[in-house]
Order: structure tokens, then sequence, then C-alpha cells
């Protein structure tokens, strides 16, 4: 795509992430009660580690990922776009499909800003409370610690860019389903649980029995959340964790690849629903 | 017509209510019971790989898991009015028609929706009720279920508390002010696993202040056999769900103090 074709699209970004931004009221109250969590989070595994059974991380390796899991929460896509669903609701989603502009590259747009602006806001706090209080504190042993080196902070940050391609494919299909289903709830429904086990939201997908590794590893939801946190740790490092981002990387091609060809089947014939 | 018998009709009224939409309750229902089942994977995972915390086994945090998710699951039912009471009541103005209405504020509110999707929440704890009965060897005596189901309703009154004193805080925020979900969610979340797991501070938090561990942790270490591992004298045990109700009623004095402030939007 051309830089002036691309234009459009990067307006679409730029003032939805600005828009994004001006929720800091609702961001203090989510940022109090994932700190509440986290800390409960690390107490609860912290216990389980102390017990005789080795486990497959350690508790430093632990600890950074309940953290940084925490701050980039916001980053899942775990339920569908509200502000899509009222206009499918109401009918107005056909006024998306009048703009000279292609659909799923216009949804698209807007998925990457909201998967950017609000763990910016999300992240910022979390990160310097967990990094930089705690440890000032005394309670460097509880907190976010630094990444091991510069190749991991490195490919920790390459990892992200993939996470976002990856998390707006997936945001981007589940406005499909809305627009398909004509209600955001069934998607959430199916969506929600989802993500939060196979993403490692809930458990640091290599504590998960080992029986169930190979089938983990592959599935794309790991590259959501579980692949960034393992680099930035170094539990994931040199080839295993360029392993870990192409497969972050295929994933985004082939759920972009999947949106566009559902795309075209259900935008054909879209039902507005009116009056 | 006295309280009791209005309360009943207002429940009856609401469940009928949402029986009218029979497919979109099922579905609502299932997907509770779902959403709250994947929760417990994490449990089930971390005990297949580290068989214990802290000297607990699977059965008996099991145990501790389904009493508060009963509780929670009870209260988040029965006061849904209080939960969405800045959007609904303060911001709207509709408050004032309440005040009008010769019948204490909170009987109204309780009855207000009892909301019948939380079968789905209630189903799955009970069913983890069942797990824990498999896997530990309680002899179901009287006193142990009149112990446990005393918990229960200490849990209910204390979550109930919690959403009320949200409900409270909107007649100053005139919105909803989710806050409370780390202490109800969030509660729920520590409260399924034994107190000794948890710092110092957090076990005085939840013992003293909210006392999530009065309604789960004590009573459950007794009938499991534990007391020892409280440091509380096993007569006290059982009784320790009183704290819960204590926070109901506290709950209830300041939600009096908040009516006395509230002032319409009017609009």
């Amino acid at each position: 795509m051309s830089s002036a074709a691309m234009r459009p699209y990067v307006a679409v970004f730029r003032t939805r992430f600005q828009l994004l931004l001006q929720y800091r009221a609702a961001a203090l109250a989510g940022f109090g009660t994932q700190c509440w969590w986290g800390a409960i989070k690390v107490m609860v595994f912290a216990a389980f580690l102390s017990g005789p059974v080795a486990s497959p991380m350690t508790l430093r390796e632990t600890i950074d990922y309940i953290w940084l899991g925490q701050a980039l929460l916001t980053m899942l896509p775990w339920s569908a776009d509200q502000e899509l669903a009222r206009l499918v609701r109401s009918g107005d989603v056909a006024y998306e499909r009048l703009r000279p502009l292609e659909t799923y590259t216009y949804w698209y747009a807007r998925a990457v800003a909201r998967r950017t602006a609000t763990p910016l806001l999300r992240s910022i706090p979390m990160i310097l409370t967990t990094g930089v209080l705690l440890p000032s504190l005394g309670f460097a042993k509880w907190g976010l610690s630094a990444p091991p080196g510069l190749s991991a902070a490195t490919m920790f940050a390459l990892s992200l860019v993939f996470v976002i391609a990856l998390a707006s494919a997936f945001a981007t299909i589940l406005d499909l389903f809305v627009v398909a289903t004509l209600s955001e709830r069934g998607v959430n429904i199916v969506m929600a649980p989802l993500a939060i086990v196979l993403s490692g939201n809930l458990v640091p997908l290599p504590m998960l029995p080992d029986w169930l590794q190979p089938l983990v590893r592959n599935q794309p939801f790991a590259g959501l959340l579980d692949t960034p946190l393992r680099v930035y740790s170094g539990h994931l490092a040199g080839s295993a964790a360029l392993l870990a981002i192409a497969r972050q990387a295929l994933w985004a091609v082939i759920l972009i690849a999947l949106g566009r060809a559902l795309a075209t089947r259900v935008l054909r014939r879209l039902q507005t629903q009116g009056g | 017509m006295n309280a009791v018998r209005l309360y009943t009709r207002y429940v009856r009224t609401s469940l009928r209510g949402q029986m009218q939409y029979r497919g979109s309750f099922l579905l609502t229902s299932f997907g509770a019971f779902v959403a709250t089942g994947v929760d417990f994977i994490a449990v089930w995972a971390l005990f297949a790989r580290f068989r214990q915390i802290v000297g607990w086994e699977f059965g008996e945090v099991a145990l501790f898991y389904a009493v508060i998710g009963v509780s929670f699951a009870l209260a988040d039912g029965l006061t849904r009015g209080f939960d969405i009471f800045g959007e609904l009541f303060v911001k709207t103005g509709d408050f004032d028609r309440v005040l009008v209405r010769p019948r204490s504020t909170v009987l109204q509110l309780l009855g207000y929706e009892v909301r019948a999707t939380r079968i789905g929440r209630l189903g799955q704890a009970i069913v983890v009720w069942g797990i824990a009965t498999r896997l530990t060897s309680i002899t179901w005596s009287w006193t142990v279920w009149a112990t446990l189901l005393f918990a229960v309703a200490g849990g209910v009154a204390l979550f109930s508390g919690i959403l009320i004193l949200q409900a409270t805080l909107a007649f100053w925020t005139v919105d909803s002010l989710e806050i409370a979900n780390a202490l109800t969610y969030g509660g729920v979340e520590a409260a399924q696993y034994p107190l000794d797991v948890y710092a110092r501070w957090l076990r005085n938090f939840l013992i003293f202040v909210v006392p999530l561990g009065c309604v789960s942790y004590f009573p459950v270490a007794f009938v499991l056999g534990h007391a020892d591992r409280t440091g509380v004298a096993p007569a006290l045990l059982q009784l320790t769900p009183l704290l819960g109700f204590a926070f109901f009623g506290v709950a209830l004095l300041v939600w009096r103090e908040g009516v006395r402030h509230y002032t319409s939007t009017g609009s």
C-alpha cells in the first residue's frame, strides 16, 4: 500500500488514540484493582513455588510475568469493541460502509489505536509502581525487575510490536462476528475464557501440565501475552525467543488473512437494523 | 402487606420478567458457568503440578473456593439494585421515587432485581463443593453443615455490605465507581486460598477490615480439622462468620448516613 493510500488509516489511528487517552479516571480505578489483583497472585504463586516440587519458572521469572502481565492486560482482545456493537444495534454500521475506505483496514486501524492507547495509560503507572516504587521501598524481591540484558530488552520490544499486530487482528475478527451475529454477547462469552486461559493471563503457560505444552506453545493466544512476558524475563532466550516471535508474526499474518476473507463474506450482505 | 411478603412479591415479579427471555437466560447462565469454571482450571492446573500449597491439598482448597463462591453468587444475585445504584438511581434522579414510597430504601433496592443468571456461578461453586467432598475425608455431620451454612450466610452478608458501601459512594460521586470490584471479585480470588498464603498485612486486612477470612478460611479450616494452623481457638472458629454480619450492619449505618446526604440531580 502506498503512503498516500495509508494516510486515511493513519488519521483514523491518530484520532482514536487521542480519544482513548482521555479516559484517565477509569485508568486510575483500573490501576488500583490491578495492583490488588497482582499482589494476591504474587503471594499465591510464591506459596506454590516454596513447596518441594520443582517449578518450570523461577520465582523471579514468575513475579515479572505477573506484574508485566498486569501492565499489558488491556492488550488482550477478550471482548468486542463496545462502540462498534452500538453501531450494529442502531444500524449506523451502514455508514461505516459508505466511507471511501476499505472497511477491514479501517477497523484494523481503530483496533490498533485501542491496543496501544489504553495499554499505554495502564502500563506506565504499573511499571513505575512495581519496577521503581517497590524496589525503592526495599521490596525489590516482590517487584518487577529489569530485563536480564540488552538482547532480552530488544527482543521484548520486537515481540510487543507483534502483540499489537496479533491482538488487532483478533479484535477485528471479533468486530466482524459482532456484525454477523448482531450482538456482542455471544462473542464475549466465547472469547473471554479462551483469551484468559490460553494467553497465560490466568496461569503462566509453562505451568500448565507438561503434556499440554506442545499444544499450548503453538496456539495463537500465546503470542498475546505469554511470549513477550517470557522474552522479557529471559525465560525464553536466544533461538527459542526468536522462534516464539516468529510464531507470533505467523499467527498475525494468518489471522489478518482470515479476517480479510471473513470481511468480504460478512460485509457483502450487511444486515442493518433500524427504525 | 408486611416487608417479607412484599419482598417475595418483588422476587417473583423479577424472576417472571426474566423468564420471558428464556433463551437469553439459559445462554447467559451457561456462559457464567463456563467462565467461572475456567477460573477453577487454574487451581486444578497449579495443584496438578505443585501438589500442595503451604501444606494444604487440592480437595481442601476446593472447599475454600466453593464456600466463598456460593456466598458471592448468592450475594451478587440478590443485590443488583445496589450494584448499579449510581447509574440507575442517582444519575437519573430515580432515587427520588424510591424515597417517596412508604417502604425502606434497602428493601426496595434489594427487590429491584434478582438476577437469575447468577445460577450459573452458583452451579459452578456447587460442583466444586462436590469435588471437595469427594477428595477430602470430612464426615458430614450436623455440626459441619451448620458451620459451613453459617459461613455462607456470613459471606452473603459481607458481600452485600461491600455492595451497599459501593452504592453509598455514589451519593457523592454520582456515577457508580467500580473500585468495589477489587473487594468483590478480587475478594473471591483472595479467599479461594487459605490465609496463611498471604503476607501479614494482607492477612490482617482480610480478617479485621474486610473480614473475608472469617467467612471462609476460619470456619473451613475448622471443618477440615486444621484448627491448629489458624492460631485461633477452635470454639471461636465456628463463630467468626459473625463478623460478616457485623460488616453488613456497619454498611447499613453508613448507607443511612448517605441517604441523609442525598441531593437529587434534578434530572
